[in-house]
């Protein structure tokens, strides 16, 4: 019993695949059928205009969707991603504007800021074994406190070089568009390819089963909460980029919307189970929703009714699949 | 027989299909009064069988029938309504609620709305003493119980209340004979009240000694059903597998050298008290005592899962005080545990990656995982332990128990580590293949690999170890030789802690 690979062949099948494949296209039809829907509803819709608005909302979702997909999978959840992105974009402009360090290095700063913010999370969460929801409740707080001292609480314009990231590059593509969708491959493949990815969604799986084999699961679980904070601060850089300022209130409640985009693309919240990919999916439907029903001109409450509605679906249809799934 | 046997329960081309047929047409019926024993290899669809009886699965076709009126339970609670009730092969209790609250989960008793703690406590208690759980507090939390314990709540359980049928699958698989025999009376008991029993097992001396009928599953089908008088053990054996089973073992062409792994004055609490021992290189060395006698957590020590209190472990003559399981394999050890469910398998996700787990390095570069030779390594095992499955892609949870012992088994095996802590490695494993993993065992010590086995059942531990300690009440009590045991000696040094501290008690 060398621990080698031989060649070998055993009739394979593709059974977990195919499961992931029709909730691809499930979500896909979801989308699409949402798109005719607004299309139906406002002329204005399906315009290049709106997608390109919709496009300029979607990576700074996408890339935190991404994180909190690896958050969910290893069966914690992060309440503080809204408030480090906040809390960054706000030490990025302080960087740049009162200590004049220069673009780059307040990019860097702010980067480091998220991981730190993440790395606290983590750690406290894992070496206490307090559940990571109360943690990150903690560092909600904290992180929007840093991001109100940090800017004196006033919106602190950068102006400037900085909405380069922003700006169209190819038609009406940004490179912070392309960025995210590097993101979310990236992440894709670095859960279903990669040893690191095979830890967390054992993790999520079964924790004593994985220490038991061997495994020290802490290191993973606080380098996931890391990860969610670096991309915190890349979704804080398309934020302020977008706007050409920081805003101390930026990302106020967004934890809520990047939750809901991750379970709406079938993520569980216990942990074990999920799909960077599909979590995009959510996203372009949080997104699609979003600003589809500003363009039928939907008044508040009812787009916030509207977007309950669809997350409970979602996820009632979701379970319905896996359930039906595990009865054949 | 002297009366006619009054039908409870009548099956009639009973299937079941998920994506192949896993069980076809049987036509079975059950009894008052009497208890049917259940045999057939692994994957042969005995659970699968119960679990459509006791209302957990829907049957793809066929009909039954509960004294003569249809029977078609949509879930557990339909059928327990009938007073057909099941103890599932899978432990199924809530480890967080208590011995008592999980005995009575289902109507747990209410003061003013409240949960009315001295009533649950004082019907739990007698509940508990019939399957030997007396010594127990019932408000202890069934976690902290070994997982024989839990078997014996989970029985427990299964005696509540009006039970006309009561299907045991595979219950004495982690208990040993003292525990089996207090079940053995309860189910004597049961049947002279008129309860139809099914007893499945794969030690088939019980079903012989236990069951007045025996029925035979092989493939889905059912292949015999006679009475156990006209039935020895050969017959059920080559019933089962279709062919004559070896059951030699070779331990020949072995070089026992000299110690490899040191014990001394070992503790914990009160799990393991003061032990020492040795372990030769490629010895195996099995460990013997009743359950909770603290086996399990003295091989937790070993591995780095717990911690000690005091002692001291040599491996290769160098101190080894693991902190974690993982320094544990770095160092060149393995443990299978006995809760495959709780503390081994990541149960949806498929074999190959259960199987590779503890050893991913041999299948990743740089962190990559190289999925093609994940999936060749995994059906190489598959065939080497003939797991029974559709291929390495398929779900654990939807292998049968004795395939998913096979799983655990294949990965330590893949990991091959010098010394092997093997708890209850055969547990749920059919006759057939547990002479095969004998082999493997025997193999591995051959190769110089050294090995401590611990298991719940004796003749597997006389037949396959160089030495047997035994241990009892935490401590270790007595080593045998091989050739200088006999199963009373065991059997009195087994027993011989508990005696001590329950009289230390009294004084
Ligand atoms: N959900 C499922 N999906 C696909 N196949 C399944 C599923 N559940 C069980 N099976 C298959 O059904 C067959 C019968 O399983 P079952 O659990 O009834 O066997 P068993 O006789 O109880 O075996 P054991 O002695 O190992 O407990 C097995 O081959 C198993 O792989
Ligand atoms: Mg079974």
């Amino acid at each position: 019993m060398v621990p080698s690979a031989t060649s070998h062949s055993t009739p394979l099948t593709s059974r977990p695949r195919m499961g992931q494949l029709t909730r691809y296209f499930g979500l896909l039809g979801v989308l699409v059928a949402m798109c005719a829907l607004f299309g139906v509803l406002s002329e204005h819709f399906l315009t290049m205009a709106s997608f390109s608005t919709i496009a300029n909302q979607i990576p700074a979702l996408a890339v935190m969707a991404v994180g909190m997909t690896f958050v969910l999978i290893i069966g914690g959840i992060d309440l503080s991603v809204g408030s480090v992105l906040a809390f960054s974009g706000a030490v990025m402009s302080v960087a740049i504007v009162q200590w004049e360090l220069g673009l780059f290095p307040g990019i860097i700063l702010a980067l480091a800021t998220g991981i730190l913010c993440g790395a606290f999370t983590g750690a406290i969460s894992v070496s206490f074994k307090i559940p990571s929801f109360i943690v990150s409740l903690g560092m909600l707080e904290m992180a929007r406190g840093g991001a109100y001292s940090a800017t004196g609480s006033r919106t602190e314009y950068i102006g400037g070089n900085i909405s380069m990231i922003n700006d169209p590059l190819i038609g009406k593509i940004s490179p912070a568009f392309l960025l995210a969708v590097a993101i979310v491959v990236l992440g894709h493949i670095l859960l279903n390819r990669t040893v690191f990815g095979r830890h967390l969604i054992g993790i999520g799986t079964n924790e004593e089963a994985m220490r038991l084999a061997g495994i020290n699961t802490h290191p993973p679980k606080i380098v996931v909460f890391m990860l969610m904070g670096l991309l915190s601060a890349i979704g804080a850089l398309f934020q302020v980029a977008r706007m050409e300022a920081a805003d101390p209130n930026a990302g106020a409640g967004m934890e809520l919307s990047v939750i809901a985009a991750v379970v709406i693309g079938g993520t569980s919240l216990m942990g074990g189970r999920g799909s960077v990919l599909a979590s995009f999916f959510g996203v372009l439907i949080i997104a699609v929703l979003e600003s589809g029903l500003a363009q039928i001109g939907a008044s508040e409450p009812t787009k916030r009714i509207i977007t309950g509605i669809v997350i409970i679906t979602a996820v009632v249809l979701d379970m319905y699949r896996s359930r039906r799934a595990n009865r054949e | 027989m002297t009366v006619q046997p009054h039908s409870l329960l009548r099956l009639r081309g009973i299937g079941k299909t998920y994506v192949a047929p896993v069980l076809q047409d049987v036509d079975l019926e059950f009894h008052e009064g009497e208890v049917l024993g259940l045999a057939g290899e692994n994957g042969a669809g005995k659970s699968t069988l119960s679990r459509i009886v006791g209302g957990l699965l829907a049957a793809t076709s066929g009909t039954m029938e509960f004294l003569g009126d249809g029977y078609k339970p949509a879930n557990r609670r339909e059928a327990e309504h009938l007073g057909v009730r099941m103890v599932l092969q899978e432990l199924s209790l809530v480890s967080t609620l208590s011995i008592a609250e999980n005995l009575f989960l289902d109507a747990l008793p209410r003061r003013f709305g409240l949960l009315d703690r001295q009533t649950l406590h004082e019907r739990a208690r007698p509940l508990m003493a019939r399957v030997g759980l007396d010594g127990l507090d019932p408000g202890v939390p069934v976690g902290q119980l070994g997982i024989g314990q839990q078997q014996m709540v989970e029985i427990a359980r299964g005696l509540i209340g009006q039970c006309r049928l009561l299907i045991l699958d595979e219950p004495s698989a982690m208990l040993t004979d003292r525990e089996t025999e207090l079940l053995f009376a309860q189910i004597n008991q049961l049947r002279d009240q008129g309860v139809s029993l099914v007893y499945i097992s794969h030690r088939l001396d019980e079903i012989k000694r236990l069951a007045d009928r025996i029925a035979i599953l092989r493939d889905g089908r059912l292949v015999e059903v006679r009475a156990a008088s006209e039935m020895q053990v050969d017959d059920i054996v080559r019933a089962m597998v279709g062919r004559e089973v070896g059951n030699a073992l070779d331990l020949a062409d072995r070089s026992i050298g000299g110690p490899i792994l040191e014990v001394r004055n070992l503790s914990r609490g009160h799990a393991v008290r003061d032990v020492s021992f040795s372990l030769r290189q490629g010895e195996i060395l099995g460990f013997a005592g009743l359950v909770g006698s603290g086996r399990t957590e003295l091989m937790r020590l070993l591995f780095g899962a717990d911690h000690r209190d005091s002692g001291e472990v040599l491996l290769e003559g160098l101190p080894f005080n693991p902190r974690s399981p993982r320094q544990a394999v770095q160092a060149g050890i393995a443990m299978i545990t006995e809760d495959r469910k709780e503390q081994g398998l990541l149960l949806p996700l498929a074999i190959s990656t259960n199987v590779t787990l503890a050893n991913l390095a041999s299948v990743s570069t740089a962190g990559w995982i190289d999925q093609s030779a994940e999936v060749s390594v995994a059906g190489r095992l598959i065939d080497e332990l003939k797991v029974r499955c559709r291929g390495g892609r398929q779900a654990v949870k939807e292998l049968s128990g004795g395939n998913q012992q096979k799983v655990v088994l294949a990965r330590w095996l893949y990991r091959d580590c010098e010394v092997l802590l093997l708890d209850e490695p055969t547990r749920g494993i059919d006759i057939g293949a547990r002479y095969e993993i004998y082999g493997l065992l025997a193999a591995l010590s051959r190769r110089g690999k050294s090995l401590i086995v611990i298991s719940s059942d004796l003749r597997e531990l006389m037949l396959l170890c160089d030495r047997i300690s035994v241990m009892s009440a935490g401590r270790l009590v007595a080593t045998f030789e091989r050739g200088a045991w006999d199963q009373d000696a065991i059997l009195t040094a087994a027993f011989s802690g508990h005696l001590q501290t329950t009289s230390q008690e009294l004084a």
